[in-house]
């Protein structure tokens, strides 16, 4: 095995050896098994952060070895995986940090970071996944290690919501892994390569490869929380809040969402699939789903709620920009992977923060909150500017590209869905920033922890004020070499190119 | 020749263990084992040697020629279940040492038995003549339902009763099968057979006989009900043992005999009837386990489900392509393997939470995640090889099936690995949801010897990890046999 497999593998390891340890870590270690998931969280990222320099210099990263004859396991370093890659160690860091804050003195919670750490295992082993034998493998992976974070409160709510999920996810898995078989029978070990490996086949397949399309998007849909395929996610915000933030983010639904990168880019090609006259439909269901989600949000007053519904409306927007066929919006619909993700953890650790500082779950009990904790306000309302694609943030890159794209894909109706869902997420949001900055609060806050000097916990107000600043960012210094833009248009070369 | 002493030892061995161990007082019973164990260790190892370096070969005992001597067959498929058996069942052995200590006379006959099952069942592995098979296949049916009434209850003994009435009518249906072909072919050898044997009623009679017979022993849908009784009701090492190995056995009879006749004697039909069977077994086996109450019951009720996976075998292999049946064969044995790693881990953990609550309720698992967290991982990674999620043996073994059902074009194959999947996640997480449910914030639970949770997750690991590393045991699996497939 060479170095550079070495590496790779050391970056799914630090999050799998965390896990291990953390698990036989007795509970009442809280300051060893915090420093030991900090400590590994940053050795990841840095890991990472050489992985992506050799990337972008064009090294080879790959590790791979034989299961059976004709499947094998393979871990590869491209554009498009690396991005997902450093986006989930990115995130994970500040997770990590937020639930160490976040569960103080909560039970069980060796079994949380045990988990949380073997559900970041499974994201990294779904974006290196060079095959996609080894992505359902780390795809079923995912739904196994997050179940016990979903129902982690163990109340009656919990555990309804933890099953709910399992139907979805599950079954969608045995779609997703029919899918897969019977790729496998047709083609052989199906490796990604940009440009996909479809398209030799005789044409008399076609209605076959059609079919086979459509069981794996609606496996994959399951998680990306497609319309009519996303009920569990809001369920499932009965979870704690680092486990919403990191599953809205970065774990499930953005799993979903790569996995239709990787399936329409790299296994049937965008080219292929456009002339088998895929995009267009899958175009069709991600608007619906933007709509539907942005309208469901629109009526929720539970904060976590309307933010779950968002996600739904957000995650889309990804897809879509995977069915506009051109490289612009491709490039609007990859990097989005990387700025919802952003926006996403933010606006969740903002509600967070507001719940157990203040103690406020509700929308109608927002008013006045910026007074009282005008950092987080800041960060929410930053995030929410995003979510709107109001200038300069990330948000708005996002949604300059998929309008262009879907003008380039000769697809106009798209604009009307992008102007449309941008008014329904004014609609939703700009109530909240109105509650929160110009309303006053007529009561005394409840206040049940003890602060320090800020105006909540500092391990939940500093990872807040991170990703806010990292999203921020992204909109801000687009035009940067190493910016998700920057990313994405790589990718996207590299795949139309072929 | 290679494995000239190891490969009688695999029998001799377990067999004066158990006489010895019936000589010796109760007390030293027990210690035989740490003789016992590394030299089935050794021997099995040595096997392995000797079939890595010289191929699959034919054992003569004592140098004698067929019809006198007794020929013993060392092909990968032996191999392969020897070996399977000597991990399963050292790693009971362990766990019974320290298990039984609590249950002083039913430890003291458990040794011995455990000795004559071992020896059955290696006998069953090696035998090459029908004969030979039905007094392995006796011997350890006999030790096996001993086993079962070692717990001295009117319940465990009225399983024990079933379990023996099943077990003597499948014993006999077997034997008057092995007659007819005796009577008709004059020979008791698989290859004599193989080469004699013609598509005649006589042969359709006596294949019809065995099958039946072993159909019964291995408790196939809806021969199954003597089972889960006997397995769920049994002390948890002999429930382990024989969810993992014993009901193996009468499988394995079945698949050496139909290698030899089934595919020139037997019509399509009743291959696809064995698969439709299966299919039965795998809904009625999974519907039921999740509707147990109690643990051990649902475990049991799982293995009725589990065992219907490899009977797709026979539609899989029958009048498909090489491709197709090879794909069939790996499955299936990567299905018997992994489900023989899995359900031992899974009965084993499954006592271990018994012994932690008190109590074999399922609703009394209520936040025992909590508390017990090592029982309840062993629990969940053999239940993630009996869904057949990745990564696990489990895995590895649906894939091959699906991959063989859609090369042969039997679709609604398909449909069974697909629901069957989903209805044991629904009894396995049916557990989990009960043990991640917050109870009483008190640890009432008694924690259990270190050596029974390390036993339950060796068990649990390697059921995982053999799917990982799939190629090499089924490169041995498939030497030499007789389908002369890979």
């Amino acid at each position: 095995m060479d170095w550079n497999g070495l590496i790779l593998f050391g970056v799914l390891a630090t999050s799998l050896v965390a896990s291990g340890v953390i698990f036989l870590l007795a509970e009442s270690r809280v300051m060893l098994r915090s420093v030991f998931n900090l400590a590994a969280a940053v050795l990841k990222l840095v890991l990472v952060g050489w992985i992506i320099l050799g990337v972008y210099r064009n090294v080879d990263y790959e590790l791979r070895f034989t299961i059976i004859e004709g499947v094998d396991f393979i871990l590869r370093a491209d554009a498009l995986g690396i991005m997902f890659v450093g986006l989930s160690s990115l995130l994970w860091l500040f997770t990590t940090i937020y639930a160490i804050g976040y569960l103080e003195k909560a039970p069980n919670r060796s079994r949380f970071f045990g988990f949380f750490s073997l559900c970041v295992a499974s994201t990294v082993g779904i974006a290196l996944a060079g095959n996609l034998f080894t992505f359902l493998l780390f795809y079923e992976l995912l739904t196994l290690s997050t179940y016990p974070l979903v129902v982690h409160r163990g109340t009656r709510e919990s555990l309804r919501a933890g099953q709910v999920y399992l139907y979805y996810t599950l079954g969608g898995g045995a779609l997703l892994l029919f899918g897969v078989v019977a790729l496998h029978v047709l083609v052989g070990d199906t490796e990604f390569v940009p440009g996909g490996s479809l398209s030799g086949l005789d044409p008399s397949l076609y209605p076959l490869l059609i079919g086979i399309f459509l069981m794996m998007v609606i496996g994959l849909g399951v998680k990306a929380a497609l319309f009519p395929l996303h009920a569990w996610l809001p369920m499932a915000m009965v979870a704690p809040a680092p486990v919403s933030a990191l599953l809205h983010a970065v774990a499930v639904v953005k799993a979903g969402a790569f996995g239709i990168a990787r399936l329409v880019y790299d296994v049937y090609g965008v080219e292929f699939a456009q002339s088998l006259g895929l995009l267009a439909p899958l175009a069709v269901a991600a608007s619906i789903t933007i709509i539907y989600g942005s309208l469901r949000a629109l009526a929720q007053d539970d904060l976590k709620k309307r933010l779950a519904f968002s996600t739904v409306s957000q995650v889309s927007y990804i897809v879509l920009g995977i069915s506009l066929f051109g490289p612009v919006g491709s490039i609007g619909g990859l990097m989005h992977l990387l700025h919802q993700g952003l926006m996403k953890i933010t606006l969740f650790f903002c509600a967070g923060n507001y719940a157990e500082t203040l103690g406020v779950h509700k929308i109608s009990e927002l008013d006045g909150a910026g007074a009282r904790m005008p950092a987080t306000s800041v960060a929410f309302t930053l995030g929410a500017f995003g979510m709107i694609g109001i200038p300069p943030m990330a948000g708005f890159i996002s949604k300059w590209y998929l309008g262009i794209g879907a003008l380039e894909a000769q697809m106009n109706w798209v604009l009307g869905v992008l102007i449309l869902s941008s008014l329904l997420n004014a609609a939703y949001f700009l109530p909240i920033l109105y509650r929160i900055w110009f309303r006053k609060r007529d009561r005394l806050w409840c206040e049940g922890k003890v602060l320090g000097r800020f105006e909540t916990q500092g391990s939940l107000l500093i990872p807040t004020l991170a990703t806010a600043a990292f999203a921020l960012a992204a909109g801000v210094l687009a035009g940067m070499p190493f910016s998700p833009l920057y990313w994405a248009d790589l990718i996207v070369s590299r795949e139309y190119l072929q | 020749m290679i494995g000239l002493w190891s490969v009688p030892l695999l029998f001799a061995l377990p067999l004066a263990l158990g006489i010895l161990s019936l000589l010796v007082v109760p007390a030293w019973r027990p210690r035989l084992i740490f003789v016992g164990l590394p030299l089935l260790a050794a021997a099995s190892l040595d096997v392995l040697a000797g079939l890595a370096t010289a191929g699959p070969q034919v054992y003569r005992l004592g140098d004698w020629i067929a019809p006198l001597g007794i020929n013993l067959v060392v092909d990968g498929l032996a191999v392969g279940m020897i070996l399977m058996t000597t991990l399963v069942a050292t790693l009971c052995a362990l766990y019974a040492r320290v298990y039984l200590r609590d249950h002083p006379p039913a430890s003291s006959f458990f040794w011995p038995l455990l000795w004559f099952l071992w020896a059955g069942m290696n006998g069953i592995w090696l035998a090459e003549d029908i004969f030979n098979l039905y007094v392995g296949l006796e011997v350890m049916g006999l030790a096996a339902v001993g086993m079962v009434a070692l717990r001295a209850t009117p319940q465990a003994l009225a399983a024990a009763m079933r379990y023996l009435l099943a077990a003597l009518l499948g014993s006999l249906a077997y034997l008057l099968g092995v007659a007819l072909l005796y009577a008709a072919y004059g020979t008791l050898s698989m290859a004599g057979l193989h080469e004699a044997a013609t598509n005649n009623a006589t042969t359709q009679v006596a294949l019809a006989l065995i099958i039946l017979g072993l159909l019964l022993k291995t408790a196939l849908f809806p021969l199954h009900a003597w089972l889960p009784p006997a397995h769920g009701g049994a002390l948890t090492p002999v429930s382990a043992l024989l969810s993992a190995l014993v009901i193996k056995a009468s499988f394995y009879i079945l698949l050496r005999l139909w290698l030899v006749l089934g595919p020139e004697v037997t019509p399509e039909l009743t291959a696809q009837l064995l698969g439709v069977l299966g299919a039965g077994a795998v809904f009625y086996g999974g519907w039921m386990a999740w509707r147990q109450h109690h643990l051990k019951q649902l475990v049991a009720y799982s293995t009725v489900a589990q065992i219907g996976y490899l009977f797709l075998f026979f539609p899989l292999v029958t009048n498909t392509s090489p491709e197709a049946a090879r794909l069939a064969w790996d499955g299936t044995l990567m299905m018997l393997v992994a489900h023989a790693l899995a359900k031992a881990a899974l009965f084993l953990s499954a006592g271990n939470l018994i012994l932690a609550v008190g109590s074999p309720q399922i609703s009394h698992l209520v936040g025992i995640s909590r508390f017990r967290p090592m029982s309840l991982f062993s629990f969940g990674l053999a239940g993630v090889s009996l869904m057949g999620l990745p990564p696990s043996g489990g895995f590895t073994a649906k894939w091959l099936l699906l991959h063989s059902a859609i090369l042969s074009g039997q679709w609604w194959w398909l449909i069974v690995l697909f629901l069957g999947g989903l209805l044991s996640a629904a009894y396995i997480f049916k557990v989990f949801r009960m043990s991640f449910r917050e109870g009483p914030q008190i640890d009432r639970s008694v924690t259990p010897p270190l050596t029974l949770d390390v036993v339950a997750l060796v068990l649990a690991a390697s059921a995982i990890l053999i799917g990982l590393f799939a190629h090499l045991p089924l490169h041995w699996l498939r030497m030499g046999s007789v389908l002369g497939m890979g």
